[in-house]
């Protein structure tokens, strides 16, 4: 994304709390209507990063700019931002009318059309009868809708979310991610969605940026950062992963062969990045890339024999667990669960380890 | 036969010790009504038969209703004023990185153990040498500082019982500092303001010893129960004076923990929904 395409641009932002580096050097452009989401673990810097862009921290150096205009002079209260809060901060003293008008008081509009915007706003969160309920008479989903109407209400150019489903329980955080996503659309605001669920974060954004330490380690499509992570931390937070060291044996326009421990030769296309002869890496894949059979595989594809060590049955599909000669952990190899193609070995039998050369990823190793 | 835990067990001499502690505390107070309604001018057994004349005669005495009138006076405002800067303190105390905060607020509850008589003549010798003539301003300005570190102490669990996430949702929804304060801040401690006025009104309005070193001409109602101690004749009407004090004064206390645990259940419920 360039720079002048940027409607979020965070730009050598640094933060320090006392002597700790909270945010490291942090540059990142967000697009105008995107989905956007900071994924990490706790302590990574996250929240900080989506407080700065509500104003409620200032970065130590750098500059944030909304729109084209810095933000660094720009009091919270000024700002054409809206946050949704992790505690979904409901004003407990005002009913559920009151706190989606909240904000509407600068505005000054006559009472008729103040009722309709806050109509309007219960109808799109689909609670329209809740108006005149308290704050403390609403359960966790329903005080997450009211607070994302009362930031939406305000028509803000960037709507904020800190971790909004967290306090949800599993299939009111499903249902609430797609309506969430929905909502994204019909509204066409640009969305900066803080998570440490990367499931979530894969299934709601347009991009990602995976942050560590206070610093980001990939910004990348969903897809791009499962398929194609650029490094050893961002391939295991995401997903399984199954790491083999190894070394470039070859690397030419076809492609490049890796000796990987446990693999033997693994041939990748030549688009997997600049190696040269004698790098160690890691080659990574990931467990449902992996095939599994009880007969050495049709040729063309990557083969490895080895011992079925454990299986577990998960319905839709099996997880196994494959060791294999000269590697300390296993292998994990995940499969549907299909009527053909059924697995005959036992634990401790002989098993077939398949892939294509597209299957395998090569990362630095670390 | 179930064995119940030693924690949830009724604890008898535990019970037994409560009663105790409850009857030392208030039956040397109860004397006081009880005698207030004594039909003699002297406090001894028997009691000799039911009046209610030592009430009527009080209510006909001009100095009752002035000296009352300054209690009221001086407790009202050291109330407002001590209470004002109560949530201003306990705002700071709660919601800033303060360095030093511990000593601060240690300091600023001093007033709370450091003996009155001390406060007192410091402040004699301060305002004799300042000039400042002996007034009910002066009893006032006494007051306030024994009266901060209560409306603090209220307060602060208030100010610590609501996420200050609240606020900020408030900033980020366009409003300022101070629209903050008025729409949200005052009525999430709004009970706890209110128990702080009634406490620190309570607080002044029985205060004696300040009021003894620093009342001037017009004394407050403490001072003037001090003054009729002189005249034996006067005892009874001071012992009634003594007990509509004393229910008064329960009843404003018990009020304002009433209005601030009735809150607090109100926002741990909304807590834990």
């Amino acid at each position: 994304m360039s720079r002048e395409s940027a409607f979020i641009s965070i730009q050598n932002v640094e933060k320090y709390f006392g002597s700790f580096r909270a945010i490291d050097n942090v540059s990142m452009d967000i697009g105008h209507g995107e989905f956007f989401s900071l994924l990490g673990a706790s302590g990574c810097g996250k929240t900080t990063l989506l407080r700065m862009l509500a104003g409620f921290e200032n970065p130590s150096s750098g500059e944030i700019f909304i729109d084209g205009q810095p933000m660094s002079e720009v009091p919270p209260h000024m700002r054409p931002v809206n946050m949704v809060f992790q505690s979904y901060a409901i004003f407990p003293h005002l009913n559920v009318r009151d706190n989606i008008a909240y904000g509407l008081r600068k505005q000054k509009l006559p009472k008729a059309k103040r009722n309709e915007m806050v109509d309007e706003m219960l109808e799109l969160i689909k609670l329209p009868d809740y108006g005149d309920r308290k704050a403390n008479e609403l359960s966790g989903g329903q005080r997450q809708r009211i607070a994302l109407a009362r930031a939406l209400i305000l028509r803000p150019k960037v709507l904020l979310l800190d971790e909004p489903l967290g306090a949800l329980d599993k299939q009111l955080r499903e249902q609430m991610q797609l309506e969430l996503r929905q909502l994204q659309r019909t509204v066409g605001i640009t969305f900066v969605f803080v998570t440490h669920d990367q499931e979530e974060a894969l299934t709601l954004s347009d991009r990602i940026a995976v942050m560590a330490q206070g610093r980001v380690l990939q910004l990348d499509s969903p897809s791009g950062l499962y398929e194609r992570p650029k490094s050893r931390d961002v391939a295991s937070f995401i997903g399984t992963m199954n790491f083999f060291e190894g070394r470039v044996k070859q690397a030419n326009g076809t492609g490049i062969t890796v000796e990987a421990q446990g693999l033997g030769q693994v041939t990748v296309p030549a688009s997997e990045g600049n190696w040269a002869k004698g790098d160690t890496v890691h080659l990574a894949m990931r467990p449902e890339k992996l095939a599994l059979s009880d007969e050495e595989p049709e040729t063309g594809m990557g083969r490895a024999r080895g011992t079925l060590q454990n299986a577990a049955y998960l319905g839709e599909r099996s997880h196994y667990f494959v060791k294999l000669d000269g590697l300390e952990s296993p292998v994990a190899v995940s499969a549907q669960n299909r009527f053909d193609g059924e697995l005959l070995a036992s634990e401790g039998g002989d098993v077939w380890l398949s892939w294509r050369d597209s299957a395998a990823v090569i990362l630095p190793a670390s | 036969m179930r064995v119940e835990s030693y924690i949830r067990k009724p604890n008898r001499p535990l019970q037994l010790y409560a009663v105790i502690f409850l009857i030392v505390l208030y039956v040397p107070v109860l004397f006081l009504p009880l005698f207030s309604f004594n039909d003699s001018l002297y406090v001894r057994f028997p009691l000799e038969g039911f009046t209610t004349r030592w009430y009527i005669d009080l209510f006909q005495r001009d100095a009752v209703w002035n000296a009352l009138w300054n209690s009221v006076r001086v407790g009202a405002s050291v109330a407002v004023i001590s209470t004002i800067f109560g949530i201003f303190a306990a705002k700071a105390i709660t919601r800033y990185r303060l360095p030093g905060k511990g000593p601060i607020v240690s300091f600023i509850m001093l007033p709370l153990v450091v003996p009155l008589i001390i406060f007192g003549v410091a402040l004699l010798v301060l305002l004799s040498q300042l000039g400042v003539p002996l007034s009910l301003y002066t009893v006032a300005i006494g007051h306030l500082i024994i009266c901060l570190p209560f409306s603090i102490a209220v307060l602060i669990p208030r100010f610590e019982g609501f996420d200050a996430s609240i606020e900020e949702a408030s900033a980020d929804l366009g409003e300022n500092a101070w629209w903050t304060f008025w729409r949200v801040t005052l009525p999430m401690v709004g009970p706890g303001v209110l128990s702080s006025l009634m406490l620190t009104f309570t607080v002044s309005f029985d205060e004696f010893i300040l009021a003894f070193f620093l009342t001037g001409t017009q004394p407050t109602l403490p001072m003037y129960i001090w003054g009729q101690l002189r005249f034996p004749q006067e005892f009874p009407s001071v012992l009634a004076l003594s007990s509509l004090i004393i229910v008064t004064s329960f009843i404003i206390v018990f009020l304002g923990q009433w209005i601030n645990s009735g809150a607090t259940f109100a926002a741990n419920k909304e807590k834990k929904a």
